[in-house]
């Protein structure tokens, strides 16, 4: 346990930056300047603290005086919380940077307000990664969900103001159920602390108040909607009207990772992993993902509009994750952890692919990107690398997680329940659907001829600081998978670690933590 | 350190505010420019006093004020505990703020009627204050009836539409003050004391009297009708509506909240908390009239086009919440907790929203929801206020709402275990006043900032924002809108709270 104020800077460079940028629009360079400086600033403050983080320490900013003990706010750093806010910073950068290069090339409207909600988003994310309890979590929770309607209605069109009403509906909504939950877990047990291997006083009351239990985890699913579990997940797809940056990391990562972050928080710290197996709730849990990948796989074949199609990935993504925590098991919840970082790495290159598309040549249907391959070579490599990685095939990462959430059902299977097999099944599916849904976009690209064949196909990227970022995310995609197999060797492991931002020595610090060997 | 006069502040603070209404009559005629300067620096001077006292009360504990050294029982006697001093913050602050602001709105809507207005504004402030630091019952209703006619004539100052609904402000308005009469003379005739200490020292083995019984309905209904508890609000959204903008403000933010006050203190100081548990039903009947007027008046504001009626009725709703924390305070002290929190919450929140709507007319005289296409490109500091405050009204946290909503599903979480059903009905009905609040004014940040039907006027952007003495206000109670949010989360007021629940007599800061 140390104490720090590192975590209470890291909120601030973008609380700071915010307010800047809003009194700053007048000059576009400087408001973009200072973006760009926040969130270096905040992915430089999040390094600093990997290291006590691996040496199992938990960095924790407590304020003196809170309402009453358990209630009150309060920051701390776990491994866990590390991975999400490494994950949020780190892309930060690059997103702010691909940003500058979108909204320029578009000439979008109401760029302030952009990056000013965008500093804010940020903010929130940052914040859940970094709360200690569920007051706390909550209190950023809400300021994301508000934050981002403005991006979400950046277009002011009536499509967008309906997506924007949607989005409030439901995420707004949620947060009701949550601080029930909140409120009850603190009448209950006179604590919201995130507690290695859950909140004591919770379990006890297992045997004879099981149905209040399993009642509450309910209401937290609920709260969490976020994770846009079926059939509650139909703001997702339509967010996707705003901006493509938008959509990359806030509809692609911090929002929907700030949902199942959550979820992992509540099964994990609140509830632990004990007592979600007495209660069999990992089963529910676990159907309601395996439904949400099946159903939003099939969803995601017959959609035309690429960035929609992206959003049910996410959908199904998410319940990756989703599964892996259900499943209680060791491999499973790795697993699940891993998918976090990886997952944002291969679906914010897919959704920038989609916009250096969109602003190389306005397409947004998929069927109207016929040779686009060949005349945008290194955003089809960089959309290519992400595909492979959602399906699960080596040489990217996303094969790696993949591996370990099919351990955790296997390992389900032998100590918790036979039932458990079927999720293997189930994810075999959905992996088997990710390639019907995604290689045809490949095909379309690389193999169609574009409709009213132009004479010689001419390379035309969108503008470097749109392709950069997209091609630094891809081939970070491969880098994690490498570090994966490279670590072993003795001689390359620090560098492979360093590279790889110790995703892995992070798991593994956070396995610990959930179950205690 | 002690402070010049300190002994005298609980009568100074209303003797300088009633005199300052005098002087600013006198030299008004001489120089009609003075009005204004006056009155803001009795205000200032009355806060720093307010402070001054709340430090005091917290270091020595209530003090009592005999006024002309008469003892009671018949002397009137002032009382300033922890309780009181917070409200008179309450009140005094708001007014300051108010007051600043309405220097350049009452020279615009009131050009002729300058001196008068800050003459009547001044007396208005009197009567608020009196009826806080009173210790008696008979002395609060006096100053009830000053605070009362003194807004009558400030509503009725806009003249037009005004004056109806003055006129019936002025109707309603006597008959609650009639009836919180007749329960103080009750008391009187069972008791032959109207000093509160006394009283409640009398009347614990009169509680099985009739007459005490009728008392406390006539006070409960009588202060029922001057906050706008539902359904007796009837007289107040054309009030708020018609008024003169800064007066708007002023009477949203405080002239409820004192009349939430003197309910709290006749109810936890005259007739004890121990009445209210010996007549288990009275507290869950006025936890289901305010759930119900939480819920109406949410409804009803959904309904309005006009944006200072959506307000009004929004208020209705709000001091749903604060009487739905005194209905709970019997049975968990969280409820108390949230209803004196929401007293300065939304005298806070509802301030800022009426000062945003002024500002709307000021300038460019929009009264409808629907003109307000394009606001947030001509008054970006007026709508950016309006915006948080109505983001802390949703109850997003970390905001004042947020606090208040959180203290009052800790109560109701409480209640659950001696009365499930309302206990939990309760849960609900915060939970859906959320997404109540959320439907009414998010509607209108959409419009300032988001909607562009491509009709009208508004696409003149030209920034028309209002005069810096006008946005300051609104920004200053924006911010203290999060700010205040935020301590009440920390627990900075803790203490304080602590000292206050321990005064009205329901046991310290609640435990877990």
């Amino acid at each position: 346990m140390v104490e720090m104020l590192t975590p209470l800077l890291v909120l601030l460079c973008p609380l700071i930056a915010a307010p800047l940028i809003f009194l700053l629009g007048k000059w576009p360079n400087i408001r973009e300047g200072v973006a760009i400086i926040a969130s270096i600033a905040t992915f430089s403050l999040v390094l600093s603290m990997i290291r006590p983080v691996l040496d199992g320490d938990v960095i924790r900013c407590t304020f003196s005086q809170t309402l009453l003990p358990g209630l009150g706010i309060g920051l701390k750093v776990d491994a866990f919380g590390m991975l999400f806010a490494l994950t949020s910073s780190s892309l930060w950068i690059l997103v702010t940077f691909y940003s500058i290069g979108y909204m320029r090339s578009l000439k979008e409207h109401a760029q302030t307000r952009f990056y000013f909600s965008f500093a804010l988003a940020i903010f929130g994310a940052l914040g859940i990664a970094m709360s200690s309890n569920l007051l706390t979590l909550f209190i950023f929770y809400e300021i994301l969900t508000v934050s981002t309607y403005a991006l979400v209605v950046h277009d002011q069109t009536a499509e967008a103001l309906s997506a924007g009403h949607k989005y409030f509906a439901y995420l707004l909504t949620s947060g009701c159920f949550f601080l029930f939950g909140l409120v009850m877990v603190y009448y209950l047990t006179g604590t919201t602390d995130f507690t290695n291997g859950g909140i004591a006083a919770l379990a006890a009351l297992n045997p004879a108040h099981k149905w209040t239990l399993i009642i509450l985890f309910v209401c937290f699913l609920f709260g969490f909607l976020k994770a846009a579990w079926m059939p509650f997940h139909s703001w997702l797809p339509a967010a996707m009207v705003a901006p493509t940056p938008v959509s990359a990391l806030l509809h692609a990562v911090a929002v929907v990772k700030a949902g199942v972050f959550g979820i992992v928080r509540i099964v994990c710290f609140i509830y632990g992993v004990d007592l979600m197996t007495s209660l069999g709730l990992g089963l529910l849990l676990a159907c309601i993902a395996g439904f949400t990948m099946i159903v939003s796989n099939l969803f995601a074949i017959g959609q035309d509009n690429l960035k929609r199609r992206l959003a049910y990935s996410t959908i199904n993504q998410l319940s990756y994750i989703l599964l892996g925590a259900a499943l209680l098991t060791e491999p499973g919840i790795r697993g699940a952890m891993m998918h976090i970082p990886f997952h944002g790495y291969m679906k914010i290159t897919l959704f920038m692919c989609a916009g250096a598309i969109m602003v190389a040549t306005g397409k947004k249907n998929i069927s109207e990107m016929g040779g686009i391959g060949k005349t945008m070579p290194i955003t089809m490599l960089a959309f290519t690398i992400g595909a492979l990685g959602m399906c699960g095939i080596p040489p990217v990462v996303g094969f790696i997680s993949k591996w370990y959430l099919c351990m955790g059902t296997y390992v389900a299977y032998e100590t918790i329940s036979p039932v458990m097999i079927i999720f293997l099944f189930v994810l075999l599916i959905a992996s088997l659907l990710d390639v019907v849904y995604f290689f045809p976009i490949l095909h379309t690209a690389f193999f169609k001829e574009p409709e009213g064949a132009v004479a010689e196909p001419k390379v035309k990227e969108s503008t470097s600081l749109v392709v950069i970022p997209l091609a630094i995310t891809a081939i970070f995609s491969v880098i994690f998978f490498l570090a994966f197999i490279l670590r072993p060797v003795e001689m390359l492991a620090p560098y492979v670690d360093m590279l790889s931002m110790y995703i892995y020595d992070l798991v593994d610090v956070a396995i610990g933590n959930v179950i205690p060997s | 350190m002690t402070w010049f006069l300190a002994e005298h502040y609980p009568v100074l603070v209303i003797v300088i505010s009633m005199f300052a209404a005098f002087t600013i009559l006198i030299a008004g005629w001489l120089n009609k420019k003075v009005a204004f300067p006056i009155s803001l620096a009795t205000i200032f001077i009355q806060l720093l006093m307010a402070f001054s006292m709340l430090k005091r009360v917290l270091a020595e504990g209530p003090i009592h004020y005999k006024l002309g050294g008469w003892a009671p029982p018949w002397g009137i006697e002032y009382v300033i505990d922890t309780f009181n001093a917070y409200v008179l913050i309450v009140i005094l602050l708001l007014s300051f703020i108010c007051a600043i602001y309405s220097k350049r709105s009452v020279e615009k809507e009131l050009p002729l009627k300058i001196v008068p207005f800050y003459s009547v504004f001044q007396l208005l402030i009197t009567g608020l204050c009196g009826i806080v630091v009173t210790g008696d019952i008979f002395n609060l209703y006096v100053f009830l009836e000053i605070s009362a006619l003194a807004s009558y004539a400030l509503i009725a100052v806009a003249g037009g539409r005004a004056l109806k609904a003055s006129y019936n402000y002025v109707i309603m308005g006597s008959m609650g003050a009639c009836f919180y009469l007749l329960g103080a003379g009750f008391l009187y005739a069972v008791t032959g004391t109207l000093n509160m200490a006394d009283l409640s020292a009398l009347l614990p083995p009169l509680y099985g009297n009739r007459a005490v019984q009728a008392a406390f309905v006539f006070f409960a209904v009588g202060m029922g009708i001057k906050m706008a508890l539902f359904p007796l609000h009837v007289w107040q959204p054309d009030a708020y509506t018609y008024a003169p903008s800064a007066v708007s403000a002023i009477i949203a933010a405080t002239m409820s909240k004192v009349s939430v006050y003197a309910l709290i203190r006749v109810i936890f100081s005259v007739f004890t908390i121990k009445f209210l548990q010996s007549y288990g039903g009275v507290e869950i009947a006025l936890c289901w009239i305010a759930a119900i007027g939480i819920i109406a008046g949410s409804v009803l504001a959904i309904q309005q086009t006009k944006l200072k009626r959506m307000l009004a009725y929004s208020s209705i709703a709000q001091i749903g919440y604060i009487v739905l924390g005194i209905g709970l305070a019997p049975i968990s002290a969280w409820g108390l907790v949230g209803a004196i929190a929401h007293i300065l919450n939304h005298a806070i929140m509802k301030g800022c929203l009426f000062l945003a709507a002024g500002a709307f007319i000021y300038k460019l005289n929009l009264w409808d929801i629907k003109d307000f296409e394009g606001l947030g490109k001509k008054m970006p500091f007026a709508s950016a206020a309006f915006t948080l405050a109505a983001i802390a009204m949703i109850g997003v946290p970390p905001c004042t709402g947020f606090a208040t909503k959180l203290f009052l599903l800790f109560a109701s979480l409480e209640a659950t275990a001696t009365m499930p059903i309302s206990g939990y009905a309760f849960v609900v009905i915060l939970m859906i006043s959320t997404l109540l609040n959320l439907a009414y004014f998010w509607r209108i940040v959409d419009r300032i900032y988001f909607v562009n039907s491509g009709n009208g006027h508004h696409h003149d952007t030209k920034k028309a924002d209002v005069p810096l003495s006008m946005v300051v206000p609104m920004l200053l109670l924006a911010v203290l809108c999060i700010v205040v949010g935020i301590l009440w989360l920390t627990g900075v007021f803790a203490p304080m709270m602590d000292q206050m629940l321990c005064e009205l007599g329901v046991g310290g800061m609640p435990q877990w």
